[in-house]
């Protein structure tokens, strides 16, 4: 196996880079996948709670390089989902106690073990996003359709792109049709138009998100859930499958299709 | 900010539109870094130095920004009125 790592940032905190993360390690691993992902969030863990995995912590990144426990013993066999494993980060430290090269060497010794390496960046641009940037083959990243998560997303388009780790993939969380509907809300073409990347995948709003994630329950796994969809089919494109994307505006009631005639 | 077309038919622009246009400037500020202070300066050292050589109509020369996928274009729209005048 020759890992493949991709890195998930947004530059804006609270986007839902850690769901996606988690989410995108779960439907890869359904698929067969070996996958690991990494909690880049130095001193502000929590990769771990969404997985569902907070209670089996014993080593994490930080112990890791710095040489207190080998890196088998950090990683967290996910019980429910064959193949799946955490590496969490430490709570107790801040992020300089890891720096860009021990995560290139972190992620170049689970490279031959993993078909895909999975890091939870933290928000900002400092030491923390350059760390989780440093070994990335592909960086993903999110925005919401709100001005400030798209202003902060072109930011770090942008240095990404300068460090070389472009084209940067998007991904646009929490669109909520309605609203776009009503033009109250940036539409995912016009978010595209104005930071010129290519859109990997869209995830509508979904108050079951929030649900699954309370139960430490992938969404992705749920396949009756359209958000989980919108997941799943994003980890099949980077798989290479070729999936459309959802069509939102199906989601419309049986008024709202009528009144929409045949738009979309 | 409404447009003259918006205030004669009454039509008020939804917010999603004007989040748009909003980032169009925001964005282009922050990629270049200049303020709209240093645009002007920069027109007027644009004008300065191409009307030593010809004649330009400095009153309606445009100076704009604009994009090429994520790189930015300065473009410069400059009315030539004919040779410099030999004083």
């Amino acid at each position: 196996m020759a890992g493949k790592v991709i890195t998930v940032t947004s530059g804006k905190g609270g986007v839902g880079k850690t769901t996606i993360a988690a989410n995108l390690g779960a439907a890869l691993a359904a698929v067969g996948k070996q996958v690991v992902c990494i909690d880049a969030d130095i001193g502000l863990r929590n990769l771990d709670i969404v997985m569902g995995l907070e209670n089996r912590i014993v080593y994490d990144l930080v112990d890791v390089v710095e040489g207190r426990c080998r890196l088998r013993q950090a990683m967290i066999r996910d019980k429910r989902s064959e193949g799946l494993y955490l590496i969490p980060a430490a709570q107790t430290r801040d992020k300089t106690a890891v720096s860009p090269s021990d995560m290139i060497k972190l992620c170049n010794e689970l490279r031959p073990d993993f078909d895909w390496i999975i890091i939870d960046s933290p928000a900002g641009i400092e030491r923390g996003f350059r760390n989780a940037i440093a070994p990335a083959d592909v960086v993903l990243v999110v925005t919401n359709p709100e001005i400030s998560a798209v202003r902060d997303a072109d930011r770090i388009i942008g240095i990404i792109e300068s460090e070389e780790k472009g084209p940067a993939q998007l991904i646009i969380n929490r669109i909520d049709q309605n609203m776009v509907n009503r033009g109250d809300m940036i539409t995912q073409e016009d978010i595209v138009e104005l930071l010129a990347v290519g859109l990997l995948g869209i995830i509508p709003e979904d108050e079951k998100v929030i649900v699954s994630t309370n139960q430490g329950l992938p969404i992705a796994l749920d396949d009756k859930n359209l958000a989980g969809t919108a997941l799943r089919n994003i980890s099949k494109r980077l798989l290479g499958e070729e999936v459309s994307l959802l069509d939102l505006s199906n989601k419309r009631g049986f008024f709202g299709k009528i009144f929409a005639g045949g738009r979309q | 900010m409404s447009s003259f077309i918006d205030r004669i038919t009454g039509r008020k622009r939804k917010s999603g539109y004007q989040a748009k246009e909003r980032l169009q400037l925001v964005l282009t500020h922050d990629r270049t870094n200049l303020t709209s202070d240093v645009i002007e300066t920069m027109k007027d050292e644009i004008i300065d130095v191409i009307s030593r050589h010809i004649s330009i109509d400095a009153e309606t020369v445009r100076i704009d920004f604009n994009k090429d996928g994520r790189q930015q274009r300065l473009i410069a729209d400059i009315p030539v009125i004919g040779p410099r005048k030999r004083r």
